[in-house]
């Protein structure tokens, strides 16, 4: 388990520093970063400025390690729109995006997994053809489409939830459904497909041939074996929503991270651009990797090793 | 005396895509009490399914049906699925053909044991520990109390069946079912298994319905032999008589697979049975075998019966008395002959 | 033993129908198959002859006429099926249209992804060792680059247009393909036949060629209709957004983003191309799972 865990702490590292170059070149994709950060209708005199200021004419790399030496402290430089310091920006957003991510990964869990597992017990039944409906028509569903349909409905036609804003629990309503729903229908699947699998293992055949009950079999001995790749799933899929806030919270104007990236986008803010993207990268590997410990954990062929 | 496990005309049916396939079609048989019946048969005749679906344990798709499944005496088909799981892992226990998914991985060597005990008899903790290292040591594990608390994959393949049948074996069943226990062993490690199997059956008075397709087993360990073929009992009867007198064609064709240590010539060609095993999906009259069957005419196509030729030696083949003669006319020729025709 | 003089049986007696024959039952037969393929059929038709079928000119702007509502509205007119947008742009046709790049983005990227991909991932499953640590490292960093928000930044600083949104979305979405392609790769790979037509000789291309890729064909299908499915998603997404398909072309997404500002009054304007954009996801992932359901052996007890 150690020798495990210090291999996956090494690889967390290598790729965290990966994303941070990927993320610092984005910059230069437009082929000069000072004339992407000027805007368009900046003079000579405006560009050179921003060169100096910034740093552009030194060499890459050692702008790329400046960045990252300053990242690494929580220093991400200084917003261009609001003229404030990036992370404070991102820290005064982020508990609304959290708040959201925790809400919606809640209720995801709390309506996929009680209809996977029914499904997987009756499979071909009633409710497994009902879950898989829903499965399917989640999958289908793009998100912002159906938050705007649901102000549409729960706003304007039925008005009993808000639609914008993140003053009171209320406003947090559709946008925990919208975000919830998009993860369901992949829980769904996999504690479905998990289970069946799992139900129909030697082991578990074992544990009925022991005369066991059906709940202590579904229970003790399935569930926790179907339950792993889920656990990885909730990992890789909190990940997914706090990009998916990003739409979510424009449509429902959340003002969250996702609602800071969106506007530092379509101000050309790329500082703080680039700030909650390397935070939102390195806050999944970090997900990533705690799920994969507590894999281990759950799994006696790598805790025992 | 009343035999431990009787079955009247099981039958097992499984619906797919292309029609349904009649896996088991009214197999018959019981076994006694200190008895061992081996069931016999190529992969896919239904001997599998035939121990699962006395357990109960089928999958759920596969239909059981059957005239009457007793055991102890006690009607298992009208058993409701809380009063099965009673008798499953209680008085009727089963050993499956791969340890080494068996085992949930999940859990410890100790806590799977001892929850099937656990539960049917209540006791406590400590005296299922008690029984669970007992048993362990019975099926000549060393060190069995650490061995309790290992996992699955810190055990050999071998050590896992052991395993395997102290769990059967605790709460004491008088049936054990053991489908095809040693089939994923190596061969040294077989025997160990198959001896084992044997006095534990003789300790504990069990009876014993072994599955396998291997021949060589059933010699060593089989009181009683059935022979299965395409979901039906082709032939049974006591081990020495169905070895010396095999009667149905296709237990014949068995036998000759065979090599016999003096008997078969050096560089002689093994017999083989021509054709393949006709699909068991929809409907079937006649004799499964016939299509392959040398002895096959007209009447084997329309209507089968299973008769007893001689006490305890049941044959199912309507031909089975003019088969049996030309046998053992053959069999003199060959002899005198002195090599194989 | 003598030759025994046995009625050989024929090939139906023995094997029931034929694999086609159960495999065109199990097609016809799967309802998510027929529904989504029908389905989807109709949207590519509709892309194709889109010139024949749209009633006007999907640029056409007509002020006079703006913000129709469609037929079945009360006040609706047969001159414009599905109404008019805020510059009096003929909904149907614009919906009809928008098929075509809805569908052209969707291939694209699911192309383009596809092949890196899969390259990568048979590659990784093929050869092993450091290929593979490489392969596995690169997924994990694609894995951790969130999809959205970097299509966006790219889009951002490069511009937007068509050909910008498939590059992006197809250098973006190879990592499914090579996760798929490497699992399944290393499956087959540990098979006997591959072992044998190494022994017998068969060169490295020839075994990925004829051994490998036929057997992971299934899975990559079933891959690609994924992403096709996630690349429209992810374009109308981006159009939405402003950063995606630039107007005045007519994709669902930039529709949808369109017709927000006339939510409250005219809701229809995102309700059409919406549900026009959950009708081809729809039916792609119907199509998906069926040929998974169809593809995988009915395994016997």
């Amino acid at each position: 388990m150690l020798v495990y865990t210090a291999k996956r702490i090494l690889l967390a590292i290598l790729v965290s520093l990966t994303v941070s170059a990927l993320v610092f070149s984005l910059l230069y994709l437009s082929g000069d970063p000072a004339t992407a950060l000027a805007g368009e209708r900046a003079s000579q005199a405006d560009i050179m400025a921003i060169r100096a200021a910034y740093g552009f004419d030194q060499p890459v790399y050692v702008q790329y390690f400046k960045w990252l030496a300053g990242a690494v402290q929580g220093e991400f430089g200084e917003s261009v729109y609001f003229r404030l310091p990036v992370i404070d920006l991102i820290l005064e957003r982020l508990p609304v995006t959290m708040t959201l991510g925790v809400c919606a990964m809640i209720f995801a869990l709390a309506l996929s997994i009680p209809l996977g597992v029914l499904a997987a017990m009756y499979p071909n039944s009633l409710i497994d053809r009902a879950a898989l409906l829903l499965a399917v028509v989640g999958q289908a569903m793009p998100s912002f489409w159906f938050a705007l349909m649901l102000i549409v409905l729960f706003a304007y036609w039925v008005p009993i939830l808000p639609a914008s804003g993140s003053d009171s629990w209320q406003h947090f309503v559709l946008p925990t459904i919208v975000l919830g729903y998009y993860a369901t229908p992949a829980f769904m699947r996999l504690t479905r497909t998990g289970l069946l699998d799992v139900l129909s293992s030697d082991y578990v055949r074992t544990a009925r041939a022991k005369g066991l009950r059906p709940a202590k079999v579904l229970f003790k001995h399935a569930l926790r074996n179907a339950i792993i790749p889920v656990v990885s799933l909730a990992a890789v899929q909190f990940g997914f929503m706090l990009t998916g806030s990003i739409i979510i919270e424009t449509v429902f104007a959340l003002h969250g991270a996702g609602f800071l990236a969106w506007e530092s986008i379509s101000r050309s803010d790329f500082p703080t651009v680039q700030a909650v993207l390397l935070l939102f990268s390195w806050f999944y590997i970090i997900l990533t990797f705690l799920a994969d410990l507590l894999n281990a954990w759950l799994n006696p062929r790598i805790r025992v090793a | 005396m009343t035999p431990t496990i009787k079955v009247e005309n099981l039958r097992v049916s499984i619906p797919l895509a292309a029609g349904v396939l009649h896996a088991v079609r009214g197999i018959s048989f019981e076994v006694a009490k200190g008895e061992t019946l081996c069931l016999v048969g190529e992969s896919g005749c239904g001997k599998s399914l035939t121990s699962l679906a006395l357990m109960d344990l089928l999958p759920s798709r596969a239909k059981r049906e059957a005239d009457r499944i007793e055991l102890d005496g006690a009607d298992l088909l009208k058993l409701g699925e809380r009063d099965m799981a009673k008798v499953r892992g209680s008085t009727m226990a089963m050993i499956f053909q791969e340890p080494m998914t068996s085992l949930n991985p999940a859990y410890t060597i100790g806590n799977q044991l001892e929850e099937g005990i656990r539960l049917h008899k209540g006791v406590s903790a400590s005296e299922a520990r008690e029984r669970a290292v007992y048993l362990l040591e019975k099926v000549g594990i060393t060190g069995a109390s650490s061995r309790l608390g290992q996992y699955p994959h810190q055990l050999s393949g071998g050590l896992r069946q052991r395993v395997m049948i102290a769990m059967a074996l605790m709460c004491g069943p008088d049936l054990l079912i053991c489908d095809e226990p040693t089939t994923a062993l190596d061969v040294t490690i077989q025997a160990q298994i198959l001896h084992l199997l044997k006095d534990l059956q003789r300790e504990f008075d069990m009876a014993v319905i072994l599955i396998t397709h291997d021949l060589g087993i059933v010699a060593r360990v089989a009181d009683r032999v059935a022979v299965m073929y395409a979901g039906e009992i082709i032939e049974s009867g006591d081990v020495d008589e169905i070895f010396s007198r095999p009667t149905h064609p296709y237990t014949q064709g068995l036998m000759n697979c065979i090599p016999v240590p003096g008997k078969t010539a050096y560089g002689e060609r093994l017999g083989t049975i021509p054709g393949i095993v006709p699909s068991m999906i929809g409907e079937m009259t006649g004799c499964a075998f016939a299509n392959r069957c040398a002895y096959a005419e007209d009447i084997c196509l329309k209507t089968l019966t299973t008769r007893e030729l001689v006490p305890n030696h049941a044959v199912r083949c309507v031909r089975a008395e003019e088969v049996a003669a030309l046998n053992a006319g053959l069999d003199t020729a060959t002899a005198s002959a002195g090599s194989p025709a | 033993m003598s030759v025994m003089n046995t009625t050989v049986p024929s090939a139906e007696q023995i094997l029931g129908p034929t694999p086609g024959q159960i495999l065109r039952r199990k097609v016809f037969g799967h309802r998510g198959i027929v529904i989504g393929g029908g389905i989807f059929l109709f949207i590519v038709l509709m892309a194709l002859l889109a010139p024949w079928l749209a009633p006007y000119d999907p640029y056409h702007q007509d002020l006079v006429a703006r913000l129709a509502p469609p037929v079945w509205h009360e006040k609706g007119t047969w001159d414009h099926i599905l109404g008019t947008d805020q510059v009096g742009r003929d909904y149907l046709s614009r919906l009809i249209y928008g098929a075509r790049i809805s569908l052209l983005i969707g291939i694209m990227a699911a192309l383009i992804s596809g092949i890196i991909g899969t390259v990568m991932g048979v590659a990784a499953g093929y050869f092993g060792g450091k290929v593979d640590l490489v392969v596995t490292f690169l997924i994990t960093c694609r894995l951790s680059l969130p999809v959205i928000l970097v299509s966006l930044a790219v889009v951002a600083i490069v511009g937007g247009s068509l050909e910008m949104v498939i590059l992006v979305l197809g250098l973006l979405l190879w990592d499914r393909y090579a996760v798929v392609m490497r699992a399944s790769t290393q499956q087959i790979r540990s098979l006997d036949y591959v072992a044998a037509a190494q022994a017998a000789g068969c060169s490295t291309w020839y075994i990925l060629a004829r051994e490998i890729l036929p057997n992971v064909m299934n899975q990559l299908i079933v891959v690609a209709t994924l992403e096709f499915a996630h690349a429209v998603l992810l374009e109308a997404a981006l159009s939405f957004l402003g950063l995606g398909v630039q107007p005045p072309l007519p994709s669902w997404g930039l529709m949808i983003s369109e017709g927000r500002n006339y939510i409250l009054f005219d809701p229809w304007l995102i309700a059409i191309p919406g549900s026009a954009l959950f009708m081809m996801l729809l039916a792609v992932n119907l199509l998906g799972d069926g040929v998974r359901d169809v593809t995988v052996p009915e395994n016997r007890a």
